[in-house]
């Protein structure tokens, strides 16, 4: 199969500062790729190339498709409209009959659990609330490619943990293709199918692994013995990084 | 949300605590009027010799005849009228050219770089020095009158919209980029909703500028159907202490009304959703 998006011999710098080594990745349907590495190492260097919002100083980003879906560290939300205004938002822009729209809407926030708070405004929500009205908005259009900027990072433990539940249920269903960045090893071997580790700048990938679970994945796995041995490899894999 | 089940016990009980509110907002600030009062009182009969007590008549004096005085109390209210409709056009005229100038200004760095200089003339320009020149020019009626309205109010409406244009969310504007949106769809559907918070902050201030702009105008140019400004200079050379206070009260009860419509105003249009103006919300209702 193609893959949905291809970096080949990819480097980037801003000014004299060099932030990517040339970077190899491709990344196929079904295929939900983490990354981690340490502060600053140009991680989300990698999802804007991705998302085509900046250019490679060097070599090629390829996408199969432009339909991608860019979830921010913060949920950005536009806080003068409701939810359900918030997920139609990209329908607008691309173009979508009102009516369609907002049958999809309700589809997507369904799929995350926020049919009640439609016409609720940001103002009034939690922060994991605002976080999945961003992924909802983001799955409206269907995209075949995700691109994730730490998402979670500003979550509570308990609401972080239920969120990885919810996009690990959504990405086995849908089978998208993802590259998720995040700072946290349980998340990213907890979400990922491939796991990829980060060289401080400029960024290089160090170290590659399979995460042999299936989807759809329990929660509970993060508790086997086998899943703390691989987070230790990663977690190992990330300090000789640093 | 819990007190929703039950509106009817309730409502009553939100009533007395609706009233409870209004008092506590509407008590501290009577308490002042008060004091004020009984100082004035005070100047008047305890200061002030009896032969100089027309310097601060006392306040039932500018009652009787500034007030119940049915001639001057309908001079005053035409003065009142012409000057709030001054300070309406001038501020509305004020808000397009502004608003308009800050659109363009938020399309582009040299723009921007082109226009901010002028802008801060328009507030740093001493404006009783422009009042002859525009008299010259416009001539003594109404057109001068709403262009110093113009000159002072334009301030703060472009550089609060400016500010709000260019403050929506850079991720925001990411969004719109990955989804192919031009100029035109990034300010209608981004900056413009973004920046209405402060647009309304900026019309706030603004109105009561325009205010004060409609009585320096027609106090300086002295011609014409008299406003509040003519009237005040009127009474002042007459000596006529009654009727200068209740002139001035009426200008400042304008400035507070031209104040309180457009924080009405804001928290309608944008309370529900900006935590400063619901924050406004919670301190005025």
């Amino acid at each position: 199969m193609d893959p949905v998006i291809a970096f080949t011999d990819v480097t980037k710098s801003f000014g004299s500062i060099d932030a990517l080594d040339p970077l190899h990745l491709t990344i196929r349907k079904g295929e939900f790729v983490s990354l981690v590495g340490p502060s600053g190492c140009g991680k989300s260097t990698v999802l804007r190339l991705g998302s085509g919002l900046i250019e490679p100083t060097d070599g090629t980003v390829s996408r199969s498709s432009d339909n991608v879906g860019y979830i921010f560290q913060e949920p950005t939300l536009m806080p003068w409209r409701t939810v359900e205004q918030n997920v139609t938002f990209l329908g607008e822009l691309d173009g979508l009959s009102r009516q369609e729209a907002r049958r999809r809407a309700d589809e997507v926030l369904s799929l995350v659990g926020l049919q009640e708070f439609r016409n609720h405004y940001p103002l009034a929500l939690s922060g994991g609330m605002k976080m999945r009205t961003s992924i909802a908005r983001s799955m409206l259009l269907d995209p075949d490619l995700f691109l994730f900027d730490e998402p979670f990072g500003a979550l509570d433990q308990i609401s972080r943990a239920r969120l990885n539940a919810e996009l690990c249920a959504l990405f086995s269903e849908r089978r998208f293709a993802a590259l998720f960045v995040t700072h946290s090893v349980d998340e990213a071997v907890f979400l990922a199918s491939r796991l990829l580790v980060m060289s401080k700048r400029p960024g290089r990938l160090v170290a590659e692994f399979e995460i042999p679970y299936e989807f759809p994945r329990q929660p509970g796995i993060r508790y086997e013995p086998e899943f703390a041995v691989l987070a230790g490899q990663v977690a190992a894999a990330l300090a000789e990084a640093s | 949300m819990s007190d929703r089940t039950d509106e009817t016990t309730n409502a009553s009980g939100r009533g007395l605590a609706r009233s409870r509110e209004l008092l506590r907002v509407a008590i501290p600030p009577a308490l002042v009027a008060l004091a004020i009062i009984l100082l004035w009182y005070g100047i008047t009969f305890f200061v002030l010799e009896p032969d100089r007590r027309f310097l601060l008549p006392p306040p039932h004096g500018v009652i009787q005849e500034g007030i119940l005085d049915g001639d001057v109390l309908a001079e005053i209210m035409g003065g009142l009228y012409r000057t709030a409709m001054v300070a309406g056009l001038g501020l509305a005229i004020a808000f397009a050219l502004g608003f308009s100038m800050a659109l363009v200004m938020s399309q582009a760095k040299w723009i921007e770089r082109s226009l901010y200089p002028w802008a801060v003339v328009c507030q740093t320009v001493p404006i009783l020095a422009l009042v002859p020149l525009l008299g010259f020019w416009f001539g003594f009626g109404l057109m001068s009158r709403v262009t110093v309205c113009v000159i002072i109010a334009l301030f703060p409406i472009i550089i609060n919209s400016l500010t709000g244009l260019q403050g929506a969310d850079p991720r925001l504007h990411d969004l719109l980029t990955l989804h192919n949106a031009g100029r035109w769809i990034r300010a209608l559907k981004l900056q413009i909703p973004a920046a209405r918070p402060l647009i309304f902050t900026g019309l706030r201030t603004s109105a009561g500028l325009s205010v004060i702009g409609a009585i320096v105008g027609d106090f300086f140019f002295g011609r014409g159907q008299p406003g509040l400004g003519i009237l005040l200079d009127r009474y002042s050379r007459r000596l006529r202490s009654e009727e200068l206070l209740a002139a001035v009260i009426a200008a400042c009860l304008l400035g507070v009304v031209a104040f309180w419509i457009f924080g009405v105003l804001g928290r309608r249009a944008v309370g529900h959703w900006d935590p400063s103006w619901a924050g406004e919300r919670n301190k005025n209702e």
